[in-house]
């Protein structure tokens, strides 16, 4: 138990930025042993993730996915929940995402298109969501066992679908035909090119707005509004809810939902945006690095922000990274994104204590000099 | 060989020797310069009121903190307690409020555990059954070892903590508040192990705010408010009067001279309420009372008998399943189920007996924790948002009126100490002015 206080700019700043530091430093070692040079790799992932135009979109698509994922565990996570089934409620998300678009791309324009495509794949994340959610609150099976065999139960579903429902006749691979016209999201560089700034071609679309629309719109559920206080109260202290009147089993269902239709909004991104149809294993990971994200954010929209852009950079650097340097191969680009994931993840609160000792010290040995000056004073 | 010798007094250092501790958690100077002598075969006992910092103290010596500043000596060496470990390796045993006990296994493993004598299980045992069987006889606390533990009563079971501290080598006995959950008869039985203790060298501090007990027991008695040490003084020369009011810090009338209720109408009328936990046994069984108007109705019992379960019925944490309740022409029973915030818009107000469960949530600032159970209402929501420049602007006020420390709306309530988080909590239900309360 820990009553010691750090200012918020160790606890939010510099600890996340050490543990950065530690996972590169890590990699490095490991860049080292295969007889590469580790500041050649560092150049090449930057410019690969902000050099250039191109790489910037592909970053900044990579974290419109994360940003999402990273705001469903985000909201899971204030309920004292522990959601790792984002990745099955954003496929399941992208189904209904797809579905609406199948039937309705040939009608309406995209805009008018894009409400019901929300709706459509916030419902279905929300219900694949829902039955974790309701067997946790009302049953007592473990939020954390349940979510992740979805996961699975979503994937063997989406390739039964993808190949014997919902695959383009005549087509040989597993995927829905491709979307029209009217179901198609505006990239940036023609939202850009409209205002007449030219800006090169990536898959980086409109998405990335309604990310950031949904990152404002969580930040006021969770802190100003008196759902999200109840949300709140239940993760810190649900005996305490209870107290309050909270109806917490429906509270605990209600968050599960929030947080599978965010998730699902990776469907809106990748079906509508960058794919512009259903294929397999679109989401491609989104999910658990979402973990990573909310973790590293603080479960905040914020810092959730920063740190989906940090591994949308590691996830275009990382690609960049593997076909500049033949040795460095795609698995060990992977290597590199787990350690930044162990460092900032799981390990997140490593150094804390030692922090804490050390800033306790400080403070005490601060305070001691102005007594000092206080009692030189008086005489 | 006589204590009262001054001389020999001089040449034993004191069991503990604490100098100059400072504790602070953020703003909440918890333990303010305290010193505190506990000589060596003596009952010392410390009382003070909720929030005084008692508790930071101990947990000090226990090792869960560690102090800002200060010294322990221990038998007059200095030492570093960082951890619990390290206080037992001093000879320091700690018997918590509430046990820390293993129900599911014998008094004997739960004595060993933690503290076995090789990697084999069978030989610690052999060992530690001889060492335990020593103990009990040297020390009069008769128990049996392969007893389940979870079946023995309160009583036993805190012998088993002070058999668990003294196996590990304790010659300073700390116990918190060891009578709360005790019958007097248990109490009784307590006080003359106490005595056994001392006799045999054992030094013992006793944390209460129990009055009786430290006249009863104790040689010293050490008082504690706002996180100083106010006054120690010896058992013998002191009185309840004096110990109240240096408590307190004002005087304190312990009798009050006051005229009969003139109670009114019944507000609350409870009819056969019964509770039953999830292996069908009765927790409330057939309980009824009235309440009315003007009067106060105190429920007295050793806990664990169904008070817990009674309040939370009342309350409206727990829906009324058997049996029927009245509030103020409401009737509450399986077929009308109201939570918490139904029965607060009846005008009944509840302060939680554990505020840091119940009362509170120590991670939400102050002014979140001020509108628990009246988030809804509509004074502090502005349409789906909530009013943040009302429900600041109600706990300054609730701060204010009820004089809670610092008077910071933004403050953590963790920060605050004990008594000012009650404070708040009661300001919290009082400023309804309810009709129950």
């Amino acid at each position: 138990m820990s009553n010691r206080t750090l200012p918020a700019w160790i606890d939010i700043g510099l600890i996340p930025l050490i543990n950065i530091c530690l996972a590169f430093i890590v990699s490095a070692g490991v860049i080292m042993l295969i007889g590469e040079s580790p500041l050649e790799a560092v150049q090449v992932m930057l410019f690969g993730a902000f050099g250039y135009g191109e790489g910037i979109g592909y970053t900044l698509y990579y974290a419109t996915n994360f940003i999402f994922t990273g705001l469903a565990v985000a909201v899971a996570f204030h309920a004292g929940l522990f959601n790792i089934g984002g990745e099955g409620q954003a496929y399941l998300g992208g189904l209904g995402v797809g579905l609406i678009c199948l039937m309705l791309d040939s009608w309406l324009p995209w805009w008018a298109l894009l409400p019901f495509a929300i709706a459509a794949g916030a419902l279905f994340g929300a219900a694949w969501a829902y039955i974790p959610a309701y067997l946790q609150a009302y049953r007592g099976s473990h939020i954390v066992i349940t979510t992740i065999m979805f996961n699975f139960i979503a994937s063997a579903l989406m390739v039964y679908l993808l190949v014997n429902v919902l695959i383009e006749p005549g087509s040989m691979s597993p995927q829905t035909r491709s979307l029209a016209e009217g179901a198609t999201l505006p990239y940036m560089y023609q939202v850009f090119a409209a205002f007449g700034i030219e800006i090169e071609q990536s898959p980086l679309n409109v998405s990335l707005i309604l990310a950031l629309l949904a990152c404002v719109l969580v930040w006021l559920l969770i802190w100003h509004t008196r759902w999200g206080y109840a949300i709140r109260m239940i993760g810190f202290n649900e005996k305490a809810a209870v107290y309050s009147g909270i109806n917490t089993r429906r509270t605990i269902v209600i968050s599960m939902c929030i947080s599978g239709a965010l998730a699902a909004m990776v469907g809106i991104n990748e079906v509508m945006g960058a794919q512009q149809r259903v294929l397999l294993e679109f989401v491609a990971g989104a999910g658990f690095t979402g973990i990573a994200v909310s973790l590293m954010g603080r479960n905040h929209p914020l810092g959730i922000i920063a740190a989906s852009i940090l591994f949308g950079a590691l996830y275009q650097g990382g690609a960049e990274l593997s076909f500049e340097i033949s040795t460095i191969t795609r698995d060990l680009v992977v290597v590199i994104q787990g350690l930044v994931i162990l460092f900032c993840g799981a390990l997140a609160y490593m150094l804390k204590p030692t922090l804490e000792k050390l800033f306790l010290r400080y403070t005490l040995s601060k305070a001691a000099r102005q007594d000092n000056l206080a009692e030189e004073a008086q005489s | 060989m006589t204590i009262s010798n001054p001389q020999q007094a001089a040449d034993q250092p004191p069991a503990i020797d604490l100098r100059k501790i400072n504790k602070r958690f953020g703003p909440v100077h918890a333990n303010r310069d305290v010193d505190l002598q506990v000589g060596r075969g003596t009952v010392h006992g410390i009382i003070g009121e909720n929030g005084a910092g008692k508790s930071t103290l101990m947990s000090i010596l226990y090792g869960f903190y560690e102090a800002d500043s200060g010294e322990i000596l221990i038998n007059g060496k200095a030492v570093k307690i960082r951890a619990s470990k390290d206080a037992i390796n001093a000879g320091i045993g700690m018997v918590h409020q509430h046990f820390m006990l293993v129900d599911t296994f014998t008094v004997l493993e739960n004595v060993m555990l933690g503290a076995e004598a090789s990697s084999s299980l069978r030989h610690s045992m052999v060992d530690a059954r001889k060492e335990l069987q020593r103990l009990s006889e040297e020390y009069g606390l008769a128990v049996d070892p392969d007893a389940m533990t979870g079946d023995l009563p309160v009583g036993l079971q805190q012998r088993v903590e002070i058999l668990k501290a003294l196996y590990r080598g304790a010659d300073i006995l700390i116990l918190d508040e060891p009578t709360g959950v005790l019958t007097p008869q248990e109490a009784d039985q307590l006080f003359s192990i106490l005595d056994t203790l001392r006799s045999r060298g054992v030094s013992v501090m006793l944390i209460t705010h129990k009055l009786q007990e430290i006249l009863a027991i104790t040689d010293h008695v050490s008082v504690m408010r706002a996180g100083t040490m106010v006054a120690d003084r010896v058992t013998a020369e002191t009185n309840k009067e004096e110990l109240a009011e240096l408590m307190v810090g004002r005087k304190v009338l312990l009798h009050v001279d006051k005229a009969p209720a003139q109670p009114g109408d019944v507000l609350l009328q409870a009819d056969n309420l019964t509770v039953r936990d999830a292996d069908a046994v009765a927790r409330l069984d057939d309980v009824s009372l009235q309440l009315r108007a003007g009067e106060i109705v105190g429920i007295a019992g050793v806990s664990g008998n169904g008070q817990t379960e009674l309040l939370e019925v009342l309350s409206g944490i727990r829906p009324v399943e058997d049996g029927k309740l009245n509030v103020n022409g409401t009737l509450i029973d399986a077929a009308n189920v109201l939570d918490a915030k139904d029965l607060r818009h009846l005008s009944v107000g509840h302060v939680a007996e554990d505020r840091h469960r119940l009362g509170m949530v120590t991670a939400f600032s102050a002014r979140e924790s001020a509108i628990m159970g009246f988030q809804d209402e509509p004074e502090f929501n502005r349409g789906l948002l909530t009013d943040g420049a009302a429900i600041t602007r109600h706990c300054q006020q609730l701060m204010d009126e009820f004089d809670v420390r610092p008077g910071n709306p933004d403050l953590k309530s963790a920060n605050f100490s004990g008594g000012n988080q009650q404070k708040l909590c009661i300001a919290r239900e009082m400023e309804r002015q309810p009709k129950c309360c």
